[in-house]
């Protein structure tokens, strides 16, 4: 006997369910199938095809009128039900009743809209349907801007198809990378890279405020005040099942309408697939697994034992030229061990994760072949503990391909500066090497490469390397760490040539060998990012050794000490009560005067540090830096306001120094001293800079010593106003912050470029000021009090994160 | 095991820790750059540095006194003849389960 079979929904799941019934055991059911939609079944993920102009709706038709027609099922398209009737077991269409014997719900499910002020203004689409791609391709043709908030995987097939029809587009990300959930920060890093390349801004962090606009959308607002102008406005931040029907007619739903293996309800008459269920607490947003479930539906209903079992899958992109892939768990878990392989010079990063002898995740960008190989292994519990260390490589791997070491030179473009001092690129070297200059002698003669400070020989020298081939041999220069062949003095100048922006880019760029770096080449790599790119790199606390993440110094049994900042060493009754009354407050067992020139709080409770900080701040005092590679103090004399000898305002100077300075980072810390005059009480000869007055003016000299190594400076200038002294002590910093090696103070770093180079650059006086002003930009950001903020906005971070002592008491 | 939710995901920064107060004393919670959570003694064997205040990279930590670099999953010090007790925590969705009893409180019932 046939039965009443209607379905709600005419999408990629019920579609597949039909397909099984009519093949399997045509005639069994009278099928009625309503859709909201006034149209069939297509192929919904092929609409982003149909948005770049690479396909037409008719090319992703899955079931034409005539297959409907053939198979008996009632259609009845562009109508919504509205409600379904248990007890009657009855669909109430928008145009009529239809009884059921069997009901399944295959919804879908709806495009999440963030609830901000403007969201239902006309030109916000989101990004779902036929209807929704045709608004999108009609919007585009009047050209104009578009800002797509999501960046995941429909956000950027949308930002990609708009791009592709000759919009200007902007895509908002909540996140820190793209497609966060199915791709880590690397692979993430290279994605964003390739759309860029196509001309799509990304901006990540980016928080929408509102939608702006009167009549119809007229730009986004971002919680930090950015306003974007935007004609097109896609919304593509999500999807929630579509459960309304199922809610009202009081079948259960969690986030989805819950069904059992069998893809049943709880009423046993009605049966739930796609993307609207939920199943043993799964959601779902891919076909792979709507298929299985329309297959094992098909099955129950027609009597037939069947399960559905929830699966790893596979995510790829439709985007030209984006080839990534992700699968698996790459994430979550214990145990894990990573493979990480990175090619620079052909833009490729695979990762795998293992776990005891099995492959459990894997992300892959910019070559994917192996990728469905790979997640045959993950979907298999495949052992792989024979292959492990050929794995990466793939099935066809012969033996070859190894990480070379010079990859990130041989993959620099002709453009990218090798030499900072005289601008030479890197076509001019291999030109010249090609031309015979085949040592480095012959490059340094002919094109000037590292004829100056000599920082970027390594990279000539790997130039000769890559293009000689094995008739020349790098000497073999101290690499950063265990995670990279390069030295630091490479790495400054491949960040700088090549752009590099953020970690995930050096990482990728340059063929690290880990996923993140360690904790000796993150340091460095986070210093050289913000020191090249202060605005656009954002410093990272988690890459800081803890006294400059916690803005204080660990002491061996890890409490912390606090040092306010004495402006050159001078202070006041007033701070002189707040620093007693905070040591009486917080228990500090004890209280010293140090060698710069101000008090030390010893022995502070780091939970303490925030409140500590406030009471402080209250009293006008900040931070002093006192655990940074930074600057640290600028030592005074009493100079003429008390001293009989005194020549020039030596105290005053060394404020104006210290304020001027104050929270810049550097690539060692920096100590200053002025003296008032040669009698040099404060010590300035044996500083990183130190400033004697004398009668005609100042006496600026450098790097000088008095730790492990103790040096008297090197004259660099004598000055005749105190605007000149602060102006070259600022150059001279500067040119420090750009070129130094991380962890060399200025003196080490004199000895290998040379102080007549340093001069050279500080007398030039274009150069100066190019510095000067490269530095104030940096303080924009840097010269403010880390104490302040952390106690503002960071202090719980301070506490611990739970306390399971005090329950257990009880 | 007994699993106690003790904070969100998101408590702890990427490549972070945080330590939670508990019989046993200190123990350390360690996030990696994905949403990966590790539970371990907050104390180094070498001379008792605290190890939620080191750097995290890839699976392991280096304790910021004098950079010794544990295992986050096995507790091993890598080169030397070190380890640091490990406690079972796992995921659920966003929320922090770490092992009541593993860390020295005596279930409920
Ligand atoms: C507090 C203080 C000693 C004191 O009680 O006077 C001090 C304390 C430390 N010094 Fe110093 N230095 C202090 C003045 C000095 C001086 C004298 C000066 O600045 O006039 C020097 C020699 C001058 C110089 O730097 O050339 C000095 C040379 C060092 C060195 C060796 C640096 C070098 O390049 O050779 C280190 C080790 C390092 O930085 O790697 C160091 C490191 C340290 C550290 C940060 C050790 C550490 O990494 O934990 C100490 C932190 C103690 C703590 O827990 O707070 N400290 N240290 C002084 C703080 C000055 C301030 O107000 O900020
Ligand atoms: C642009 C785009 C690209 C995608 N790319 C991919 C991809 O590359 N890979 C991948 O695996 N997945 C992709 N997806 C996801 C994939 O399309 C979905 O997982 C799949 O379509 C869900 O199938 P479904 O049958 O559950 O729902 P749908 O296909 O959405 O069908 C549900 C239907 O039910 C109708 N309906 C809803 N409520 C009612 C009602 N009350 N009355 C009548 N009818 C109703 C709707 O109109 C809709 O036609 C993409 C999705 C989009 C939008
Ligand atoms: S000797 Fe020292 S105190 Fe005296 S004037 Fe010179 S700098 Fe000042
Ligand atoms: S206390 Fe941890 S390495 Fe010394």
């Amino acid at each position: 006997m046939t039965q009443k079979l209607v379905i709600i929904g005419a999408g990629m799941a019920s579609g597949r369910v039909i397909e099984h019934l009519v093949e399997e055991n045509a005639g069994a059911f009278d099928i009625t199938l309503f859709n909201a939609e006034p149209r069939g079944n297509y192929n919904r993920i092929m609409l982003s095809p149909v948005l770049s102009g690479d396909k037409t709706y008719e090319d992703i038709v899955t079931h034409g009128a005539d297959w409907y027609e053939a198979h008996g099922v009632t259609c009845r398209f562009g109508e919504h039900v509205v409600k379904i009737d248990r007890e009657m077991k009855v669909v109430e269409g928008q145009n009529g009743y239809v009884p059921y014997d069997k009901l399944i719900i295959a919804t879908g499910s709806a495009p999440f809209l963030i609830p901000v002020e403007g969201k239902d203004l006309p030109g916000v689409i989101t990004y779902r349907d036929l209807d929704d791609t045709n608004a999108m391709i009609e919007a585009a043709q009047k050209g104009g801007k578009a800002v797509v908030i999501g960046g995941g995987l429909l956000g950027l097939e949308a930002a990609a198809g708009l791009a592709e029809r000759g919009m200007e587009v902007t895509v908002l990300h909540l996140m820190g990378h793209l497609m966060e959930r199915q791709l880590d920060e690397a692979a993430g890093y290279l994605l964003r890279r390739d759309l860029e390349k196509r001309g799509i801004t990304i901006m990540t962090q980016a928080s929408t405020a509102a939608i702006l606009g009167e009549d119809r959308v007229e730009g986004v607002m971002l919680e930090d005040n950015t306003a974007l102008e935007a004609d097109l406005v896609v919304m593509a931040v999500g999807i929630r099942p579509e459960t309304r029907l199922a809610t009202d007619a009081g079948v259960e739903v969690a986030r989805g309408i819950e069904v059992n293996a069998q893809m049943q309800t709880s009423d046993p008459n009605i049966y739930a697939v796609g993307e609207c269920v939920e199943f043993d607490g799964h959601l779902f947003g891919l076909v792979a697994p709507l298929y299985d479930q329309a297959k094992v539906l098909a099955h129950t209903l027609m009597d037939q034992p069947d399960a559905f079992v929830v699966k790893d899958i596979a995510t790829k992109l439709k985007v030209t030229g984006c080839d990534l892939f992700s699968a698996g768990d790459f994430a979550e878990g214990d145990g894990r061990e990573d493979i990480v392989f990175r090619d620079p010079a052909r833009g490729i990063y695979k990762r795998l994760v293992i776990e005891g002898d099995h492959l459990v995740g894997a992300v892959m960008y910019g070559d994917t072949a192996d990728g469905n190989w790979f997640f045959g292994l993950i979907k298999d519990g495949t052992e792989i503990d024979e292959m492990r260390e050929t794995l990466i490589f793939g099935p066809t791997f012969q033996g070859g391909e190894q990480a070379d070491p010079l990859s990130a030179v041989a993959a620099l473009p002709r453009d990218a500066e090798i030499c900072g001092c005289n601008g030479i690129c890197k076509g001019k070297i291999v030109d010249a090497i090609e031309g015979g200059a085949t040592d480095l002698g012959a490059v340094k003669a002919q094109t000037k490469a590292s004829a100056s400070c000599g920082t970027c020989t390594g990279l000539v020298e790997q130039l000769l390397q890559v293009t000689l081939g094995d008739d020349f041999e790098a000497p073999t220069a101290q690499p950063v760490c265990g995670c990279t062949d390069l030295s630091h003095e490479d790495v400054r100048r491949l960040i700088k040539s090549q752009e590099l922006k953020s970690q995930a880019a050096v990482w990728q760029e340059l063929g690290w060998k880990t996923p993140n770096g360690c904790h000796a080449c993150r340091p460095a790599v986070n210093f050289y990012l913000l020191a090249d790119w202060p605005l656009e790199y954002q410093d990272d606390p988690q890459s800081r050794f803890v006294n400059e993440r916690k803005h204080a110094n660990i002491q061996k049994d890890g409490t912390f000490s606090v040092v306010p900042r004495m402006w050159g060493g001078i202070t006041n009754p007033d701070e002189l009560r707040a620093i007693a009354d905070a040591a009486d407050k917080y228990n500090v067992p004890t209280v010293k005067v140090t060698g710069g020139q101000r008090i030390d709080l010893l022995g502070v409770k780091g939970e303490d540090l925030p409140a500590i900080w406030a009471d402080l701040n209250r009293a006008g005092l900040v931070s002093g830096h006192a655990y940074s590679k930074g600057l640290r103090t600028v030592k005074t004399c009493v100079g003429t306001d008390h001293c009989r000898f005194g020549t020039q305002d030596s105290t005053g100077l060394g404020i104006k120094l210290e304020q001027a300075l104050w929270g810049s980072w550097t690539p060692h810390k920096v100590k200053l001293a002025v003296s008032g005059c040669p009698r040099n009480c404060a010590e300035a000869t044996c500083k990183d800079v130190g400033i004697v007055c004398v009668d005609s003016g100042y006496q600026v000299s450098v790097g000088g010593a008095a730790g492990m190594d103790v040096k008297e400076t090197e004259r660099l200038i004598d000055v005749p106003t105190e605007e000149e002294a602060i102006a070259v002590t600022i150059a001279f910093v500067q040119l420090y912050r750009e070129n130094a090696k991380y962890l060399d103070r200025p003196y080490k770093w004199l000895a290998k470029v040379g102080l007549d180079w340093v001069k050279e650059r500080i007398m030039d006086t274009d150069e100066r000021a190019r510095l000067i002003e490269a530095f104030e930009l940096s303080q924009s950001i840097y010269r403010k009090d880390p104490w302040a903020e952390h106690a503002q906005e960071r202090a719980s971070s301070y506490a611990p994160l739970a306390d399971l002592t005090l329950e257990a008491a009880e | 095991m007994s699993w106690i939710d003790i904070g969100h995901i998101d408590d702890i920064p990427p490549r972070g820790a945080r330590v939670v107060k508990t019989p046993v004393g200190c123990v350390a919670l360690f996030r990696t750059a994905e949403a990966e959570v590790f539970a371990a003694s907050n104390t180094c064997p070498h001379k008792g540095g605290p190890l939620s205040e080191g750097i995290v990279h890839g699976q392991s930590v280096t304790c910021p006194l004098h950079n010794w670099v544990f295992n986050l999953d096995t507790g091993q010090a890598d080169g030397e003849d070190g380890r640091i007790a490990t406690y079972p925590v796992r995921l659920e969705g966003a929320r922090i389960l770490l092992d009541g009893e593993a860390v020295g409180k005596r279930s409920a019932a």
